[in-house]
């Protein structure tokens, strides 16, 4: 466990130079000046001659990379084309509303995809679990942009029950957080379901079950118990599609979070928001990631690390 | 010699009882392929399907309901949904060939390299896909867009480069479990070269589940490329691209539905196609079965 723990926390600096290595490049592969387009296409030769030397385009690739990284770490990705402000500005004042969105589409997800996959093993090939599996499976094949365009339609355009854009009052949350949740619910119902299958067929809910113990005894405490792992695995390592989806979603609503931030940013060619965008959800991800393998291995000491 | 009528039926009955007894125990292989075959139907056979041209304006039958003339209504150009989403099928078809067929050609070198080389060439290697690995598929690809600028082939690319770790660690990890084996073994004593080893051995025998992954892939592939064109950032207008085509309904939204309806119903369709299918596949192929 020790050695796991040692391998993972070498691994993961490993893992951010080579995420800001490939940031890092990207923006040297522009066409074009990268100076220039840094500073705007408006911008004055002084201008451009200030982000040359801000940036250190004019020293060796490896000064460059050393300079942008060191700025990296202190949370210095420049400052934004458009808006003028530090990048970093931009993105704590964004972060939280992608975090409260994510956070609710992913408690809202694990509260029905727990129990629509433990009903579907519980109903092991009756109906009710072909209900469940079929609706896991549509609802991982829909493209959650399609989903917001018709919930908008319907229940904000039509009805007027719920707000169309925005991030202004808690039901501004229903919309966003519900689409957010369809792909990530199918995705824990399918596993919670296989896990408790499995889990169902072993000696020792037999057991309980000669026993004589509660039904509801025996599926909450012993069976889920055992089949949190694959639960936890997957709820832990979806955060970056989470993160992903999250950029569409928040298009979509007009949601003020850090995917808007990106996009938005890409269409207006404001690299240095680009690139302190994607720093920060990468990292954010692989954090998560590394949490979660943790909080994996910490919970279940008989997986074999090796 | 002939055979007698009387023994062709039974044997032809036979012979479709065991057809149905197959598609019977392969559901999803059935549906999924289904699904997939009409899609790929629509596209070959798009021109003949419909007589309406994807791309004609008619400005003074724009944002229609669905009618007889167009089943799925009209855009706000006055172009006939129903031919857009039939022709989409051949772009969403090109998505997935080109961004999967991109991914494995790079991915599956690299992974069988990294498998059978080990040492230092593996943890480089397997670094870098790492590394890819760690972005969100959508926002490495919004980064790549964002350099190359966006354009459909630019999105395919992106979609390829994303999809590349996956190949690459599903290689490695054949090839590492497929370098133990016996018969690659004996493949080294006979003295056959590298090379040959790699492809005739290797390769043919990692077919199966690269398959089967490319099904489940492209699922992916189709969800994000149709979600990258939605944010403006690949297929541009006036292509029919699914996603593209939401894009613009979005702006009508209370006024006509069917823009966004039915491309969105077309992913699914295809989305759903191919992962029912992957299920079906890897159920086949898994060995434990």
């Amino acid at each position: 466990m020790k050695a796991y723990i040692f391998r993972k926390l070498i691994a993961l600096p490993l893992i951010l130079v080579g995420v800001s290595i490939l940031v890092f490049i990207a923006l040297r592969a522009l066409p074009g000046e990268p100076a220039r387009i840094m500073a705007g296409p408006e911008a004055t030769q002084e201008a451009v001659d200030l982000v040359t030397i801000r940036l250190g385009l004019d020293r060796s690739l490896l000064e460059q990379y050393l300079t942008f990284a060191g700025n990296a770490i202190r949370g210095d990705f420049g400052d934004s084309l458009r808006s003028r402000l530090p990048v970093i500005q931009e993105i704590a004042e964004r972060v939280p509303y992608t975090l409260t969105l994510a956070l609710t589409a992913y408690l809202l997800a694990i509260s029905i995809g727990v129990p629509a996959g433990m009903i579907g093993a519980i109903y092991h090939n009756r109906w009710p679990d072909y209900v469940v599996m079929i609706i896991a499976i549509m609802g991982a094949s829909f493209a959650n942009f399609w989903l917001a365009l018709m919930a908008m339609n319907f229940f904000s355009v039509q009805l007027g029950w719920l707000p169309l854009l925005g991030a202004n009052s808690w039901q501004s949350y229903i919309l966003p957080s519900i689409t957010l949740a369809v792909l990530p619910t199918a995705v824990i119902a399918r596993m919670t379901r296989s896990s408790m299958i499995e889990v169902l067929g072993q000696d020792y809910v037999r057991t309980a079950r000669a026993k004589g113990l509660q039904v509801r005894s025996i599926y909450w405490s012993h069976a889920l118990r055992n089949a949190v792992i694959p639960i936890v695995t997957i709820v832990g390592l979806n955060f970056g599609s989470l993160i992903g989806g999250a950029v569409v979603t928040e298009t979509v609503f007009n949601w003020p979070g850090i995917g808007r931030l990106m996009v938005d940013s890409v269409r207006f060619r404001d690299y240095p928001v680009i690139q302190g965008v994607t720093l920060v959800a990468v990292f954010g991800v692989v954090l998560m990631n590394f949490l979660a393998e943790m909080l994996i291995a910490f919970l279940n000491p008989r997986i074999r690390f090796d | 010699m002939t055979l007698a009528p009387s023994t062709v039926a039974p044997r032809k009955r036979s012979a479709m009882r065991a057809a149905l007894s197959w598609c019977g125990s392969h559901v999803n292989i059935v549906i999924g392929g289904g699904l997939i075959g009409l899609i790929v139907f629509a596209a070959i056979f798009a021109p003949l399907i419909t007589s309406a041209d994807p791309y004609a304006q008619n400005l003074m039958a724009t944002l229609l309901p669905p009618s007889w003339e167009h089943p799925f209504g009209t855009d706000d150009n006055g172009r006939d949904i129903f031919a857009r989403v039939i022709y989409g099928a051949r772009i969403s078809l090109l998505e997935v060939v080109l961004s999967v067929g991109l991914a494995l050609i790079v991915g599956t070198p690299l992974g069988i390299i990294a498998g059978m080389a080990g040492g230092v060439v593996d943890t480089v290697i397997m670094w870098v896909m790492d590394v890819l690995f760690a972005f969100p598929g959508i926002v490495l690809a919004i980064l790549i867009v964002s350099v190359l600028g966006p354009n459909l082939i630019n999105l395919l690319i992106a979609i390829a480069i994303f999809a590349v770790p996956v190949y690459a660690r599903l290689s490695r990890n054949l090839t590492l479990g497929l370098k133990r084996m016996e018969f690659i073994e004996a493949a080294n004593a006979l003295g056959i070269s590298r090379p040959r080893i790699l492809t005739h051995y290797i390769l043919r025998n990692s077919v199966g589940p690269l398959i089967v992954q490319s099904t489940l892939t492209a699922g992916t592939v189709i969800l994000s490329a149709a979600s990258l064109s939605f944010l403006g950032l690949g297929a541009q207008p006036p292509i029919p691209e699914w996603g593209a085509m939401m894009s613009v309904g979005r702006n009508y939204l209370g006024v006509n539905i069917w823009m966004s309806l039915f491309p969105g119903l077309a992913i699914m369709v295809m989305v759903l196609g191919f992962n029912v299918l992957g299920d079906g596949l890897r159920d086949l192929l898994d060995p434990r079965k």
